[in-house]
């Protein structure tokens, strides 16, 4: 049940002055039985935003596809040196914030306490933030830059092996492949989010300003952020939450009617996606109903245990030894590439820098908002060191983890067993031939599919949360029909967009709202530095 | 018949209380009943408070401006602090009333529409599963 807690007094925070009264733009009506409690105009905007969005990718999808992709290439081929070098700020600053005695502050005050239990905290961290990612790209990702690398065109322009590929040499290529693979999941990407979500918790907890996106932007732009000024970061936060969530719920459907389809023979038509979704729609409903303690972290822990449990199989029956010597052999691949993978300027290896981590750096950004609003939001009580540790430096380490098992396993299988199923299978059943050569197909390819199901309940319902809050102007008691009707439109888009066809499409839209969001993450850098500066101790 | 009364309180909303105020008000000098006002906040800022301590305090205001209004000799605030209060305000309430020890607790509500019958109105669930003897103030 709910534990809320007693109140204690949460000691010195130095609060901004401002005459803004959260909720002042809201509106509050009731349409039918429905009330609402929306803020104005940035829940109508967005809302309308998206659905027309949406009607001209239907519309219109011979050009918008090629049109957004477009896009998306542009941004990421020319701003790459962009991307990776914001990137490396923000792992800097999070590093020099732990180290430096900024690292006392604690979020909420000086007497705040923890509001969620270490074990509650880091499942709903994991569970929104990249979960069905590990899932989908632990095993793919690894076996690409590994067979990238050892082919023999490796290091040439065509190739899209990371920096000069190992041509014909499997130990080194393996080591590169892991290295390249980490690197898109360790530190920066959690970086990213631990920018935002300290950014966010400090200027709500410490400095009493509403839990949206735009009070970040205080020390900057002052009392403008509660215009326009604000009204548009907020609606690009929606905008880039929502699709990212709608394409990736799309896709999600898909990887798991191709598991079921490999495993029970369940023909993998449109159907099935379409009940998929409006089955993790569901039960996201029933999550966010159920609130944040009843609902979100309880699914997040059960999530955290299944994927403890499959993780363990796969290190216990797979190649144990080489597992846990090649954790710490990966880490070491990893630091020693890091300066050459994160080098902004001067690449050959443009497909990799390009297509590879200026993506992924676009995309962990695009995602940002509602990962780092969502961590923010359950991170109250922590000082700045425990945060960043929590945030940054254990997930990190986790991700070593699972690429190794994963992925390590995969390439060990293709190396020393000479399988060759596993990468030549499509994308989305990688992690299914992986199992099948393990034992027990059936069971660990059944808790395959329920992770990857569980995993996007748990980003569905933390990113209708999310986007109520940003759209209710950063008030967390909105009525329930709110957050109902996020929740909703979320899978109503993603069956939209997977009948119509376009998930591809609005993904390369969802991928650009990265680049202004870099813009926005290094705003917040010097937004934290300054609020640090100003706390007590 | 009753010794303490509590009264959750919606700090947003003071001013359709007004009714289950006076109601709460009159009771407790009628059974020289004791009052406790109760409000129930997220930790994040909201409209009423920029802290959980802020409310607090507010919420301390409130019970002593009711008891100068009414002329009540023991009223008394408690502030629960929950990590959503859309969904948790029922919960959170039924543990007040069994940690301030209420034996009566006058609340107010709205007048039920076709909503009711998917979520219940706080009031509503509140009445049907609280331990104690619960009056509805519509």
């Amino acid at each position: 049940m709910t534990e809320p807690t007693e109140l204690t007094p949460d000691g010195d925070s130095n609060l901004i002055e401002t005459d803004y009264e959260i909720g002042q733009d809201n509106i509050n009506t009731q349409i039918g039985p429905f009330n609402l409690d929306v803020h104005n105009p940035v829940f109508l905007i967005s809302g309308l935003c998206i659905v027309a969005f949406v009607f001209f990718t239907l519309a219109f999808q011979d050009s918008a596809g090629p049109m957004f992709n477009a896009m998306r290439v542009w941004l990421t081929s020319t701003f790459d040196w962009f991307f990776i070098a914001s990137a490396n700020v923000f792992v800097v600053l999070c590093i020099v914030l732990v180290l430096s005695p900024l690292g006392r502050v604690r979020l909420g005050g000086t007497d705040a306490t923890p509001d969620y239990s270490y074990s509650g905290w880091f499942a709903m961290l994991f569970a929104a933030g990249m979960g069905i990612g590990l899932m989908f790209y632990g095993v793919s990702e690894p076996l690409s830059h590994f067979s990238s690398s050892f082919a023999d065109n490796a290091g040439t322009p065509e190739s899209w092996a990371p920096l000069a590929g190992a041509p014909g040499d499997a130990e080194a290529a393996r080591r590169l492949g892991m290295a390249a693979t980490i690197f898109h999941w360790a530190l920066h990407p959690w970086a990213i989010y631990a920018v935002v979500a300290l950014a966010l918790a400090l200027f709500s907890y410490n400095k009493g300003l509403p839990l949206t996106m735009r009070s970040i932007f205080y020390p900057i732009f002052g009392e403008r952020i509660w215009g326009w000024t604000g009204h548009i970061i907020d609606i690009l936060a929606v905008f880039a939450t929502l699709f990212g969530l709608a394409t990736s719920l799309g896709f999600g459907a898909e990887q798991a009617s191709a598991g079921l389809d490999f495993l029970f023979g369940l023909p993998a038509t449109e159907t099935t996606k379409v009940f998929l979704i409006i089955g993790i729609t569901g039960i996201a409903l029933l999550s966010v109903v159920a609130g944040l303690d009843a609902g979100v972290k309880r699914l997040s822990e059960i999530n955290m245990v299944l994927a403890v449990l499959l993780l363990l199989f796969v290190v216990i029956v797979g190649p144990t030894v080489a597992i846990l010597s090649g954790f710490f052999n990966n880490l070491l691949a990893y630091v020693q590439n890091l300066p050459a993978l994160s080098n902004p300027i001067g690449r050959s290896d443009a497909n990799f820098s390009q297509g590879w981590t200026a993506f992924y750096w676009a995309w962990w950004i695009s995602w940002s908002p509602f990962v780092g609003m969502f961590i923010a939001r359950v991170s109250r009580g922590r000082t700045v060191r425990e945060f960043i540790t929590c945030v940054l430096l254990i997930p990190s380490l986790v991700c070593v983890f699972w690429m190794t098992a994963f992925g390590g396993t995969a390439i060990s299988q293709l190396v020393n067993d000479g399988i060759q199923t596993v990468v030549g299978a499509p994308l989305e059943l990688q992690l299914f031939s992986m199992l099948q050569e393990l034992p027990l197909t059936q069971i660990t390819s059944f808790l395959g599919i329920v992770l990857v199901i569980v995993f996007f309940v748990t980003s569905s319902d933390s990113g209708s949360l999310v986007i109520d809050t940003i759209t209710a102007g950063g008030k967390i008691d909105a009525p329930t029909p709110q957050r109902v009707f996020w929740c909703v439109f979320e899978g109503l888009v993603a069956i939209a967009l997977l009948l119509g066809g376009g998930l591809g499409a609005l993904q390369a839209m969802a991928v650009s709202t990265g680049f202004p969001f870099t813009i926005v993450l290094l705003l917040a850098c010097f937004a934290i530095v300054k609020g640090l500066m100003s706390e007590p101790r | 018949m009753y010794s303490h009364i509590m009264v959750p309180v919606d700090l947003a909303h003071a001013e359709q209380l007004h009714k289950a105020l006076q109601t709460s008000a009159d009771l407790a000098k009628l059974y020289q009943a004791s009052v406790c006002y109760v409000g129930v906040s997220a930790s994040t800022p909201s409209s009423i408070a920029h802290t959980p301590e802020e409310f607090s305090s507010k919420m301390e205001e409130f019970s002593q401006a009711q008891a100068a209004k009414h002329q009540l000799s023991n009223v008394s605030s408690a502030t629960y602090i929950s990590h959503d209060p859309t969904a948790d305000l029922d919960d959170t309430l039924m543990r007040a009333a069994s940690e301030t020890g209420a034996d009566l607790v006058v609340m107010a509500s709205h007048v039920p529409g076709v909503m009711e019958h998917i979520f219940a109105s706080n009031a509503g669930y509140f009445a049907s599963f609280a331990k104690v003897s619960v009056l509805v103030v519509r």
